[in-house]
């Protein structure tokens, strides 16, 4: 049952971001990007994460994506242009797509004690994962959010910039 | 209980609670056109049947049998999943919400609620995000001006007053510890309507703010913007016709109906009766089973009452007004209510 489900799901996440590459149009990409995350979601859910399944779907598949698609109506972008590609990117990318390949291969036939994912102790309910937020990562959560506000501010004095300018001029 | 028992009691629960809602949501409609009808001193819809009352049979048979226009230069994928989008998102919500007594069922599974999920309140919050989509896609791939400014216009609101209807329920969840919606009826099942949230959890502050985002998100008088008749024609459904239309006028009512059973479980105590202890429980197993689902019914009927009733009253936001209060008002105050309410957990512990 569980492997089933988790077959379709990762297949159709798999599925959706190669569909987000080919993809012509952005908000074709977009909606790909969607599917992702969704099926990312229902992953969780099957490792037993379940707050972290529900904040996946709330906040990045309605939340971010929502102002992706929104920004992307908003300029109406048309279908993108295909280029042939760069040569550089053929010669060095194909090279480090096998490296890349062959580096996880290998790391996967010489890893022995492979089990079943499961997060890390287990810490899956609200309570444990609230508990390890605010107790022993404390620290690097209360950073984060001054991250968050230095990045709002920045944001802010991007956009009052321009207004300033502009009623300058006036 | 075999897995094939439970596959088909569970595909039983799902046809009834869905043949239910629709049933639910055509008289919803009824409801409002009556109700609006009486508000402005006209009677409302009274030729078809008894009171008017097959009126949405017909207006159902209208839709179906009407021409179904696609207008040219709309883009196809998107122009059909949209409608499809609005109209499922609307439905599974109802899912996972319980809306009678848990402990009747054959062999241990509960008969009225779909599925038990313990993030229940997270899963319909989830779901709700997700149908902005519908709005969303269905402006922009209509190719149309009405349509875009329509959708860009909901789905502003919509992320701006998400926000303030998220927070006003984690009051709820921090006085009762749960994000399951049975736990969090059953903690304010004890004395009745004393012990319900809106009074007993001194939530009334959340209360209010999330009746005020809860008609925002359903994109309902005063806050009907998006589809504001003199200035959008239609807003985001002005090019959908005939049944692509009625999906998304039966998205609205439904996600009005399961606003209103939110509102009902986390502020209005499930389907628990007013007195709770102070009347003992009914011994015959019938009514034991079939009281709680008529309170329950009772109070989300009100709910939808008092929707139509402001949608018949109040005049529309204008649409600088609208984001002013959401962003200065309503989330401010939301938060809070979050921190008022977590002080007062930290120094008087109930439980």
């Amino acid at each position: 049952m569980y492997l089933t489900l988790f077959i379709v799901f990762a297949g159709l996440c798999l599925a959706g971001a190669v569909n987000l590459l080919l993809q012509r149009h952005p908000i074709n990409s977009a909606l790909s990007l969607i599917v992702v995350m969704t099926s990312l979601a229902v992953l969780y859910l099957l490792l037993g994460a379940e707050f972290l399944a529900a904040a996946q779907v709330i906040v990045y598949a309605g939340a971010i994506m929502v102002l992706f698609t929104f920004v992307v109506m908003l300029l109406n972008a048309g279908r993108e242009e295909r280029t042939l590609g760069s040569r550089a990117a053929k010669a060095v990318g194909f090279p480090a797509v096998v490296v890349m390949l062959a580096l996880i291969a290998t790391v996967i036939v010489k890893a022995t004690g492979l089990h079943a994912a499961t997060l890390s102790d287990g810490i899956t309910s609200t309570v444990d994962l609230s508990r390890v937020l605010f107790r022993e990562l404390l620290l690097p959560f209360e950073v984060t959010s001054v991250l968050v506000l230095v990045a709002i501010l920045g944001a802010v004095a991007l956009a009052r910039s321009t207004e300033g300018e502009r009623t300058g001029g006036k | 209980m075999t897995i094939v028992e439970f596959f088909l009691w569970s595909l039983l629960k799902v046809v009834v609670v869905t043949v239910v809602l629709l049933m639910a949501v055509a008289y919803t409609v009824l409801l409002e056109r009556k109700l609006v009808g009486r508000i402005q001193n006209r009677w409302g819809p009274s030729r078809v049947g008894p009171f008017g009352l097959l009126q949405p049979l017909v207006d159902g048979l209208k839709n179906l049998l009407k021409e179904d226009v696609t207008p040219t230069g709309v883009y196809k994928p998107l122009y059909l999943l949209a409608p499809i989008l609005s109209f499922a998102c609307a439905t599974i919500s109802i899912a996972v919400v319980p809306f009678g007594e848990p402990n009747v069922g054959p062999k241990g599974l509960p008969l009225f609620q779909i599925s038990n999920v313990n993030i229940g309140l997270l899963v319909i919050l989830g779901i709700t995000s997700i149908g902005v989509y519908g709005i969303a896609l269905s402006g922009w791939s209509s190719n149309s001006k009405y349509s875009l400014l329509g959708s860009l216009r909901a789905s502003a609101q919509l992320i701006s007053y998400e926000l303030a209807l998220g927070l006003s329920l984690v009051g709820v969840v921090i006085l009762d510890h749960s994000f399951n919606l049975r736990e969090i009826v059953e903690q304010q099942a004890t004395k009745g309507i004393l012990t319900w949230n809106i009074f007993g959890g001194f939530q009334f502050v959340a209360f209010f703010i999330y009746l005020m985002a809860a008609y925002a998100e359903t994109n309902r008088a005063p806050f009907d913007l998006p589809e504001c008749e003199s200035e959008l024609t239609g807003g985001y459904h002005t090019e959908y016709s005939a049944m692509k239309f009625a999906m998304f006028f039966m998205a609205e009512y439904a996600n009005m109906i399961t606003v209103g059973c939110v509102a009902t479980l986390m502020f209005l105590g499930g389907w628990t009766s007013p007195f709770g202890d102070f009347i003992p429980p009914p011994e015959n197993i019938v009514a034991h089973a079939v009281f709680p689902i008529l309170w329950f019914a009772l109070k989300v009927f009100c709910f939808l009452f008092l929707y139509v009733w402001v949608r018949g009253t109040l005049p529309r936001f204008r649409y600088d007004q609208l984001m002013n209060f959401g962003w200065r008002y309503l989330m401010p105050l939301a938060i809070l209510n979050i921190v008022a309410t977590s002080l007062w957990q930290a120094y008087h512990p109930v439980s």
